[in-house]
């Protein structure tokens, strides 16, 4: 269990750095880099609990591939609806997309 | 399985057909979708699929009960791509139409995945297959400004969500050693009593799955993507969408969680709904704009739609299944008269709808029957729904259900009060530019004759509850 400790507390740290900076960046790969942190925070915390605490089958280290797969899938997407916004607004500041509110 | 497989082939279809019909054949794609998807709806209702089975080693699970989900779902989408026709004719959509019904039906597949999943592995790519074609969905409208806004407000929400989401099974994973919800749930009903991890990874499980369903801490996104996206999305988005992550929601919820239903998670949920209802309720009443206004009115609506979810019985699940096929007919009624207005006219504000029954009265009508069903007036069936809903989550008879109720139903006689806005608005207020008479497309008439069939059907004949609860029952 002590083990397990050493590499949670970073992927937590990680996580929550991945929060802070998606709430506070204002630009929108910024806050894509930081929505990434979070999902590799995750997928240490699956290989960690995997390797550590259930050693005899795979279903975390799955887990991971299968996320890492999805967030390509996600950052590519969110890439191209960036770059759409990009070309109507000129800029990828978040604090410009403010038309619709409340 | 069937039903996946048969989705597959359709989807396989209306792409091979999109990729090598000429130019001038291609008017037809969307007709084609939809005569396939009919097809393919009214097969989900021959007895032969109607078998539990189970596949990859148990991820996958199907049932009676989840077949008739199912159906209700396909049942929604055929008329979002009847009604959607009309929208992807326009001059900006026509190249691309027959991206928007293959897009559908993909999230569609994610859908099912999502309810069906016995595994979380298998939850959280079916929870992303629905999730990220609906956003390439949301910015369909590539020369709309709103449309972007509106998308990449959703896309970076709905990554941000599933990253929780995944972080609150990772500690699950770690308690229990296990991703199938069996498993979970086995070992969770082993541990003796419940420690701070595991409720740490039920608000992070919860906190994910309520965005998708717009529950109200997670609500922020709704409004401003409803508003931003092509009608038909919003009116997918509203009505499908929600409808699978509530069963998905039910199913994780007490499947693998319900042993420490009152122990961990009952007062998460008890504060969502109140505030889910209440939150939406209250936004809901000062909102101008049609779609934002509906998109409120949806928060709301989700409350009661958890309502039914925590009420875990035999009741409590035909009342959900029966609260959202009337939801489906409803909403689409509502978002049918929004899309075939703003087709015509390109209005979506309130204050345009001023006299709207003076030149259109059908259309007023058909808005009429939908408001009242949604806010449960009675001869409709929005009345029974929430009747029934109401019903099996007092059967629970605890004391904070009680209270539970009586806050929903406080909150439904707020809501007459807007959804009375806009009858209110049609029917007794006048305008000097009245939008003119106009002849909506047949395919939408058509829609909105299936709507209105609905809620008037649902609520007088009996025998569709009756089914879903004999389903239930077994």
């Amino acid at each position: 269990m002590n083990t397990v400790i050493w590499y949670i507390i970073p992927a937590l740290i990680m996580f929550c750095c991945g929060v802070y900076g998606f709430i506070t960046r204002k630009n929108m790969i910024a806050m894509l880099i930081s929505l990434e942190l979070m999902l590799n925070a995750v997928d240490i915390n699956f290989v960690v609990f995997n390797r550590y605490l259930f050693p005899e089958q795979m279903e975390g280290m799955f887990f991971t591939l299968f996320a890492i797969a999805i967030a390509a899938a996600e950052t590519a997407l969110a890439i191209a609806i960036i770059i759409n916004v990009y070309r109507s607004v000129k800029n990828v500041d978040v604090s410009g997309l403010t038309k619709m509110k409340f | 399985m069937k039903q996946e497989i048969g989705l597959i082939v359709v989807f396989l279809l209306v792409f091979l057909f999109d990729t090598f019909m000429s130019r001038k054949q291609q008017t037809t794609i969307g007709l084609l979708s939809c005569f396939f998807f009919a097809i393919f709806t009214a097969y989900g209702f021959c007895p032969s699929v109607l078998t539990s089975w189970d596949a990859f080693h148990g991820m996958y699970a199907t049932s009676p009960v989840i077949v008739n989900i199912k159906n209700i779902l396909n049942v929604g989408a055929l008329i979002v791509m009847i009604q959607a026709l009309r929208w992807a004719d326009q001059d900006m959509v026509r190249v691309r139409r027959g991206e928007f019904y293959e897009l559908l039906l993909v999230t569609l597949f994610g859908m099912y995945l999502m309810i069906s999943s016995r595994h979380f592995l298998m939850f959280v790519i079916g929870l992303e297959t629905a999730s990220l074609p609906l956003a390439a969905m949301v910015a369909f409208d590539k020369h709309r400004y709103e449309s972007h806004e509106a998308a990449i407000k959703y896309i970076l929400t709905a990554v941000f969500s599933s990253a929780i989401f995944m972080m609150g099974l990772s500690f699950v994973y770690g308690l229990a050693g296990s991703l199938y919800y069996m498993d979970i749930a086995a070992s969770l009903f082993v541990a003796t009593g419940v420690n701070t991890l595991l409720i740490v990874a039920l608000a992070f499980v919860i906190a994910g799955v309520g965005f998708k369903l717009s529950l109200v801490p997670f609500h922020l996104w709704t409004a401003d993507v409803y508003q931003g996206a092509p009608t038909p999305v919003t009116s997918y988005l509203s009505v499908i969408s929600k409808g699978a992550a509530a069963f998905a929601f039910l199913v994780i919820l007490w499947q693998v969680f319900g042993c420490v239903y009152s122990q961990a998670w009952e007062w998460m949920l008890y504060a969502l709904i109140i505030l889910t209802i209440t939150v939406g309720n209250l936004f809901a009443l000062r909102q101008k704009n049609m779609k934002r206004f509906l998109a409120f009115s949806s928060i709301s609506q989700a409350g009661y739609i958890m309502l039914g979810v925590i009420a875990y019985n035999a009741m409590g699940l035909s009342a959900l299944m029966y609260y959202i096929l009337v939801y489906i007919f409803s909403n689409l009624a509502a978002f049918g008269v929004i899309g075939a207005i703003e087709n015509a006219t390109g209005k979506v504000s309130m204050d345009d709808y001023n006299g709207l029954y003076k030149t259109n009265p059908r259309l007023s009508f058909t808005m009429m029957l939908a408001m009242f069903s949604l806010a449960g007036i009675p001869p409709f069936a929005g009345f029974f729904s929430k009747f029934f809903i109401f019903t099996s989550a007092l059967n629970q008879g605890s004391v904070a259900m009680y209270v539970l109720v009586l806050v929903a139903l406080i909150n439904t006689i707020i809501s007459l009060y807007y959804y009375l806005l806009v009858v209110k608005a049609m029917f007794i207020k006048n305008d000097d530019c009245v939008i003119p008479r106009f002849r909506s497309a047949s395919s939408e008439r058509f829609a909105l004759w299936v709507c209105v069939a609905g809620i008037i059907g649902l609520g007088i004949v009996s025998c569709f509850y009756n089914h879903l609860l004999t389903v239930v029952v077994g």
